[in-house]
Formats: structure tokens, sequence, C-alpha cells
């Protein structure tokens, strides 16, 4: 089928192809807007990929006081990690040396799922004995003494098994200037849906990889396919007219999230336009029989 | 179906004992024999009929028309359903509740929701002495469950609690709280002499400053409090107070020293 050509951007006839992985979320919540996003930012922090990180994180949206549980501004952090077991383990590290320790915050289940990960039940070891069980309603938080008051955790979190990790589509443009703007387009609209985090640096992934290498024990290596420097010298995917190409990963809590998020991507990419942002979409994909979800662009055409 | 409902015919001649009108004990229990259950404690051995007149059918939903100080132990052990007395109780009233909704629109006599395990007893009027306590002989006092007083409650309120929820909106008398193990009583209009006295663990949130505190409470200053928001973010959901309580920095008296010392009086500054 050829590619198709909308408000001058071309789409590639493919798809993006995504896996099942486990997910949970939690609400952090702090005395301003500003630490609530450092607790969030700083848990997130190294937290781009499983290949190395051990999880993928980032935040999923900034809460109004009026959507937390304490009517303080807040943030939902989603987490995901491709088994339950390294999940938790990714959830007590990181809300223990980032949530517990920045000053105001308190920490609060995100989501409901099928099974549970335990948060404040975990943390409360550190109350050495001063930590003190709150059940209030149907849930159960966790008083911690600390040096600024207490840090108030609920017990437990959600644990999702219908999260989707990877989808993806690539930005390609005349430079990278151009590429930048266009991805950042698309990582603010993804920003509004719910459910959907892109967890690299800023939501763009420059260093968009194979898997597998020439060299023993590397997992992913360079996509020389869609290196402009290589494109004379390598089976190449792009054409004479592009000089950059950025990558939008993103994980959702389910299914229909990530086709969400990509749909609000596509269509922030295409309205900025070629001139001003990119030429090109395309999307990362195994042949299709990796993984369980397929994102056709076609469908995801505004 | 129309709910189960007794109406009340004249003052009972005998303290009676209501145990047996819950939703589980009267379900599939024709009128008829409704009527012959005996409630009377003393030798007159009263029946239902000679006491109430019956009507409707439905005993997931039962209603008392008509209440006097002599009906003990209403709805005692309900499991589900709802029981609302429409008038006065006497003694135990929701005594040992697991689920279900009691309400007593009126005043509560001693041992109201002693030893509640779950569900919501709201007293609309006064509630009696040794709200929510264990009976006699018995380690804890309520383990679960809501009780609401919109009233005043008497002395010794929330005796032994261990988990749960108590609310008395209109003030305590002497001793709320003693002896709490966990939990939370929330008292809004005063307290008594010495409320927490000997407080192992559990919270006692005032709407006020603390008049007259055992001296092994000790102040414990006022930082900023999280839990404090949640519980009064609660108790407005539950429709249990209009506004807040607590603020959100309450002072914090720590106590009572005297045993563990490990619980907590809270009040707005």
């Amino acid at each position: 089928m050829p590619n198709m050509s909308v408000n001058g951007v071309t789409i590639d006839d493919t798809f993006a192809e995504a896996f099942g992985m486990r997910a949970t979320a939690i609400v952090i919540t702090a005395p301003s807007r500003k630490w609530a996003r450092q607790a969030a930012v700083t848990m997130t922090g190294f937290a781009t990929s499983v290949i190395g990180c051990g999880c993928e994180a980032a935040i999923d949206l900034d809460l109004p006081p009026s959507a937390t549980p304490d009517g303080r501004p807040g943030c939902r952090v989603m987490i995901f990690a491709m088994g339950t077991d390294e999940l938790q383990k990714q959830l007590l590290n990181r809300v223990g040396q980032c949530v517990l320790t920045s000053p105001g915050s308190a920490c609060f289940a995100g989501l409901q799922g099928s099974a549970e990960l335990k948060l404040g039940s975990a943390l409360r070891y550190f109350g050495d004995g001063w930590q003190i069980s709150k059940k209030i309603g149907d849930r159960h938080f966790w008083r911690i003494p600390v040096m600024d008051g207490e840090f108030l955790c609920e017990a437990t979190t959600g644990l999702t098994k219908e999260a989707v990790g990877g989808g993806n589509f690539f930005v390609m443009a005349q430079s990278s200037a151009n590429a930048l703007a266009a991805a950042e387009a698309a990582v603010g609209a993804i920003g509004m849906v719910p459910g959907a985090i892109v967890p690299f640096p800023g939501g763009i992934a420059r260093s968009g990889s194979k898997i597998g290498g020439k060299y023993k024990g590397m997992i992913a290596s360079a996509n020389e396919a869609y290196a402009p420097t290589l494109r004379g010298v390598v089976a190449s995917e792009l054409g004479p007219d592009i000089n950059a190409v950025l990558e939008i990963v993103i994980d959702g809590e389910t299914n229909e999230a990530v086709a969400a998020a990509m749909k609000a991507g596509i269509k922030a990419v295409i309205e900025l336009g070629p001139k001003r942002g990119a030429v090109r979409i395309s999307a990362g994909n195994y042949g299709g029989k990796l993984g369980k979800f397929i994102y056709s662009l076609k469908d995801m055409l505004p | 179906m129309k709910a189960l409902t007794f109406t009340l015919v004249a003052e009972p001649p005998e303290r009676l004992d209501l145990s047996p009108l819950t939703p589980e004990r009267l379900a599939g229990i024709e009128r008829r024999d409704v009527e012959r259950i005996q409630i009377g404690m003393s030798k007159h051995g009263s029946k239902v009929g000679d006491i109430f007149r019956v009507a409707g059918s439905d005993p997931t939903s039962i209603v008392f028309e008509g209440g006097s100080a002599r009906l003990d132990l209403v709805a005692q052990g309900m499991r589900a359903g709802s029981v609302r007395l429409v008038g006065n109780a006497g003694a135990q009233a929701g005594r040992a509740m697991r689920g279900g909704k009691l309400t007593i629109e009126g005043n509560a006599g001693p041992y109201a929701g002693s030893g509640m395990r779950g569900g919501r007893l709201e007293i609309t009027g006064n509630a009696g002495d040794h709200l929510g306590a264990p009976l006699v002989g018995e380690l804890a006092g309520m383990n679960g469950g809501v009780l609401i007083v919109r009233g005043k409650a008497g002395a010794f309120a929330a005796d032994r609690m261990r988990r749960g929820l108590v609310a008395v909106l209109k003030g305590s008398g002497d001793h709320a709280g003693s002896r709490m193990i966990a939990g939370t009583l929330v008292v809004a209009g005063g307290t008594g002499e010495m409320p927490g006295y000997l407080m192992r663990r559990g919270s006692i949130l005032l709407d006020r400053t603390p008049a007259r505190m055992s001296p092994s409470f000790v102040e414990c200053g006022a930082p900023e409090s999280v839990f404090a928001a949640i519980i009064d973010r609660h108790l407005i959901a539950e429709g249990i107070l209009k506004r807040p309580l607590l603020g959100s920095a309450p002072h914090k008296y720590g106590g009572d020293n005297a045993v563990l010392g490990m619980g907590e009086v809270l009040f707005p500054r």
C-alpha cells in the first residue's frame, strides 16, 4: 500500500508493536505543586527503559487540589515493569528513597487493579515502632514520623496486568530543530491523555534501538537504518530529505490508553505540519511476531 | 415490600430484650410467629404481640415506631440490612453489631454500640455512659464500624476501643477514650475530666483545647498533618460533620504515659 500524506506529512504504512506489562500508579501530594512535582520527578528519574532501569516510570497527570485525597496539589505517577516482583521492588525503592524523603510529601494509591502491591505496609518499618496505622473508611494508611511532621502513605496500591508498554512512533524531519519541535508537540499532547506516559527524557528518545547487536551481551544497539549519518552506507529507511529522527515511546494503563496517546501525539505532529516540524511519521516493530499489541499508523490518524 | 414495622402500643411493663428482632433472625419467619417471640425479661414474659402492633413484611428493613428506655439490645448482633428506632432506646443498643445500619432517632441508654465490629450506628439524641465500651470482663470495646452520636455522650465513651470510628458531636462526659487500644474517637463540643485516661494507642480528635488532661499527657507541638486533612475530609464526606474539625496543623498531646504512651489527642490551634 502506498504511504499516505496528511497536511503535507507522510505517514508510513506500518505499525507500532507493543508488549504486555505490569503497571501500578500512585498519587503524590505535597504542600505546593512545585514539591509534588519534585518528588514525582525524582522518583521517576532513571526510569526510561526496562532494559537498563528495571522499570519505566513518569508523571501521568498533574492533579488539582480538588482531585487529590488530602486537598493538596498532586501528581499521578505510573510505573511499568515486566514482572510483578520487579515492579514491587522498584515501587518500594523509589517511593522509599524519593517520596518519603521529599519535604511535606504524602503518597496514595493511584490505581485499583486485579492485585495489590505493598506501599506503606512495607515503608512503615522506617517508623521504627512509632508508625501509626489508621483505617479511614475502606482505606488503610500508615503515618510515619519524619523530621517535618508525618509521612502519610496508603498501605497498598493496585497492580494491573492489562498494561501495555512500547507503543511508539518516529517523527522524521529535515533538521534536528524541526524534529524536536514535532516531538515536543507530540509529548505535550500525550501529557493530556490519562493513563499514558512517555518515560524517556522529556518524553523523547533519540537513540531508538534494534534488538541485539554485533557485540556479545548487547541487548539493544544502534538502529542504523534510522541513523541519518549512515544513510548512504547501510540499508537505510531514510530518504534524502530526512536529517533527524526522534522516537516517542508510550506506556499505557490499557491498550486503549496507548492508542489514545498515539492518536493525540500523531495529531499534534500533523497539525504542526512539515515546514516547522516533521515531514514523515513512521513506527517501530519487529515484524508483528513478538508483540501482543499492534497499532497501525493509518488507524491512528486524526 | 414494606418495611417490617413494630409500633409500640403502650409503655412496656418490663425491660425488653429486642435482640431477636434483627433482619437475620426474622428472615423467613411468618408474622404470626413473630408476634409470639418472647421479649420480656421478667416474670411478665411479654411477647412481641403484647407490646407492638406488627405491620409490613420486609425483615431487611425494620422500623420501631415509638421508643422507651426499656427497649434493650436493639439490633444486637445485626450483620446486614437496616433497623430504625423512632424514639428512645434502652441499654446496649447495637451491641456487637457486625454490619448494616442502625438509626436511633432519640436517646440511647448505656453501652450503646458496645463491642461493635462493623456497620453504622447513628444516634440522633444523646447516649448514656460506656458508649461502644466493653461489658464487664471483656478485653476490648469497639472493634470496627462507625458510631455517631449527634447529641452528648456520657462517661467512658469509646472505653477500650480497638478499631473503628466513634464521633460524639455535642460533648462527652468524663474519661472519653479511656484505655483506648487503637481507633479514632472524635468529640466536638467539649470533653469532661481526663480524656484519653490510660489510653495506649489511638487518636482522640477534639474541636477545642481539652480543659482537664491527665498530667501524664505531654505537649507534642503542632506540625503540618496530612492525617488531619484526610480525617477532616472523611468526616465531612460521611455526613458526620459539616466543617473541618482539625485544620491543617493541629496541636498534639501524646500519651497516656502512665501506660504505653503512643496515643494522641489532637485539637485545632
